[in-house]
């Protein structure tokens, strides 16, 4: 029976000392609503992979580890600073927990960065109205485990009409081995305004647990592109969510780049209304026995919204990748126009990826594609540059490369895409571009 | 007697223990032009392929010979940093590569191979558009993906023009002239002639005489059954559009 799973039982009497340390304990909405979400944890802990959203991603490190908050003792800083971006303000969460030291977030007009621990001491009532609006605990026991656990997260309150120039990076460290880093961060852009996020995770080489959830709130026709790089330690376990609500005529543009972890999950979830625009680039890369999951859900509830999703898949040595793509158009989501695709590369017999596209139409009248290939170098192509005096090694590096590439080369933000194709090379060594 | 460049004997030839050359000799030394013609699976692909190194053929018996080296004994890419390079008959399609990076690589690759260092950016790039230029190609080009979307001419064109960028000593035409109309054929002709010189060879492969009239062949040999069955001066390609090859199949060399 999972209710008596050991671990979820160990998170169980671990949070009762634990929980005096959390953000609005005097607030009532919130313990009821922490106190559902443990309720649902205590139920059936982990997800499991006998649910659907699950099936191809068992989390047995986190059923056999107990993974705890701690507090950093000193940061690398020099490690730190490598991955900030420099045209961008930055919002640091070092373990989970806001730091105020080394974030660098003066000097902005129409944008308030905040940190959530903060805000909900100092003005509960804001988060009260953002909380929850884009996800609950009903969506499985990580968001239940997030909303239970989470420590602490940035808000970012974007008022109308503004148009933020300089994007904002919050950069997750994780410094300690063993370390529980749960966090929840809530965005809102107002109607008409327009801003840049850029989440950028890393971790020490130990393992680690991070859960993040992201709540996206967009106003009528705001645009907000989230790009999230995904570079956690090696032995890491991670769990990303970012939940989205769009309201009509917005535009929500998210690249998904999951490169770290030992075993990665992200889920990518929008709401569109009226001729809301929902734009899905993802890339994972994955060696080693590294797991990248990648869930996507699109949901058209409305009529004549747009969604472009995009995944590509590199797997090699023994690693796995999953994609999941479910778009849904309601019954009255007339003239909805959707295009998935997801395309994989496997460089080694052991490599393995499962995809799931999921189309959901219930209106009559709309435009879906989608469209999923799995395969391999392909031979001539390889032997094409090695007659061009190329080695084959550096000739398979190079088609993945620029197999990967089409992904980076989707982002606009010129400094991201050049830590991206850093990243790349750092995998697949080749001449740079 | 001229050091020969290119010295292939009695050589045996088969995919998937089929038999596809039996026995060919052919020999090219500096600065001559060979044409090696034939008809249909008479094993021209097959030779070019085996020269370059493509894998997926055995060979079973005889050498080849390149600048006294053993030719057969190098991975593909050491015959092209030794200056063996192949335009190949349906040129691959490299999404994501561009041809400026393609290029770039492939002169280094070369360089590094004499012991020379990695080609100063400026100069590469003086060096590519004056290659563009010769071979009426739009700069842009340069830009575009390695053959995605090229015309059937454009790609040609784009095999010469990697040739006439890394320079080789032995230069292979598998089948050039197919798929091209007439004013590619020229232009693509003319970026071939521009690279003659006393001590760049070339193996012309082809089917038809047509490409013949554009690159002047110093020697013409008929391929057939795996074999070369006869060889002459350029009056022997106008004596087979003639007569066709049926009279040679079966003769022995």
């Amino acid at each position: 029976m999972i209710a008596a799973d050991h671990s979820a039982y160990s998170y169980l009497t671990a949070y009762q000392t634990l929980v005096t340390s959390l953000p609005g304990r005097d607030l009532p909405w919130l313990q009821q609503l922490r106190g559902e979400a443990l309720q649902a944890f205590a139920e059936r802990g982990f997800p499991g992979v006998g649910e659907e959203d699950w099936r191809y991603t068992a989390l047995s490190v986190l059923n056999k580890t107990v993974f705890a908050p701690v507090t950093a003792q000193q940061v690398d800083l020099d490690w730190l600073n490598s991955y900030r971006l420099d045209d961008a303000a930055c919002a640091v969460l070092v373990n989970g927990r806001f730091s105020s030291a080394l974030s660098v977030l003066n000097g902005w007009d129409g944008v308030t960065v905040s940190a959530l621990s903060e805000l909900l001491a100092d003005n509960p009532a804001v988060v009260e109205t953002m909380l929850g609006q884009a996800v609950t605990s009903c969506e499985h026991n990580l968001v239940a485990f997030n909303n239970a656990w989470f420590a602490d997260g940035v808000v970012v309150r974007v008022v109308a009409n503004a148009q933020i120039d300089k994007p904002l990076q919050i950069l997750h460290v994780v410094t300690d081995a063993q370390a529980l880093a749960v966090t929840r961060n809530l965005f809102v852009v107002n109607d008409h305004a327009d801003i840049e996020i850029i989440e950028t995770y890393i971790g020490i080489n130990e393992a680690y647990f991070t859960a993040a959830i992201n709540e996206v709130l967009l106003g009528c026709n705001a645009d907000l592109t989230l790009s999230k790089v995904q570079l956690e330690g090696g032995k890491a376990q991670h769990f990303g969510g970012t939940y989205v609500r769009q309201a009509p005529d917005s535009r929500f543009a998210h690249h998904n780049f999951a490169l770290g972890g030992l075993l990665a999950r992200s889920d990518i979830h929008s709401d569109l209304a009226q001729a809301s625009e929902c734009t899905l680039n993802g890339l994972f890369v994955a060696s080693g026995r590294q797991h990248l999951d990648n869930h996507t859900r699109i949901n058209h509830a409305k009529p004549h919204g747009i969604s472009r999703e995009f995944y590509k898949g590199v797997l090699d040595q023994r690693a796995r990748g999953v994609f999941q793509g479910r778009v849904i158009v309601a019954e009255h989501a007339q003239h909805t126009d959707s295009e998935m695709n997801n395309r994989n590369l496997l460089l080694s017999s052991d490599a393995e990826v499962d995809t799931k596209p999921q189309l959901e139409i219930y209106a009559d009248d709309v435009k879906c594609s989608h469209g999923v290939t799995v395969g391999q170098l392909e031979d001539k192509s390889v032997f094409y540059l090695q007659s061009r005096g190329v080695d084959e090694a550096t000739a398979r590096n190079i088609l993945t490369f620029a197999f990967a590439n089409e992904m980076v080369d989707k982002v606009e933000n010129a400094e991201l895409k050049s830590l991206l194709l850093k990243e790349l090379l750092v995998r697949f060594p080749a001449m740079s571009l | 007697m001229t050091k020969r460049m290119l010295s292939i004997k009695n050589l045996h030839v088969s995919i998937n223990d089929k038999a596809i050359l039996k026995g060919l000799t052919l020999d090219i030394n500096p600065g001559e032009v060979h044409a090696v013609m034939g008809p249909n699976g008479a094993g021209k692909s097959t030779l070019s392929h085996v020269l370059s190194g493509k894998p997926g053929y055995t060979v079973t018996e005889g050498s080849v010979s390149y600048n006294g080296k053993d030719l057969l004994d190098m991975d593909p890419e050491i015959r092209a940093r030794e200056g063996v390079f192949l335009a190949f008959q349906y040129p691959v399609e490299i999404p994501g590569v561009s041809n400026i990076y393609l290029l770039k690589a492939a002169l280094n690759a070369m360089r590094k191979h004499k012991g020379l260092p990695e080609v100063d950016a400026m100069d590469f790039l003086t060096l590519v558009k004056g290659k563009v230029k010769l071979l009426q190609m739009d700069e842009k080009f340069l830009y575009r993906a390695v053959n995605e979307g090229f015309s059937g001419g454009e790609k040609k064109r784009n095999e010469i023009l990697q040739a006439a960028v890394l320079e080789p000593n032995l230069c292979i035409l598998d089948e050039t002239d197919s798929g091209l109309d007439i004013d590619a054929l020229r232009i693509v002709a003319e970026g071939v002639n521009s690279l003659r010189s006393p001590e760049r060879s070339f193996l012309m492969i082809t089917h038809y005489q047509r490409l013949l009239d554009y690159i002047k062949p110093d020697v013409v040999h008929v391929l057939a059954d795996g074999r070369i069955v006869k060889s002459g001066g350029p009056a022997l390609a106008l004596e087979l559009e003639e007569k066709g090859y049926g009279w040679l199949e079966g003769q022995a060399a």
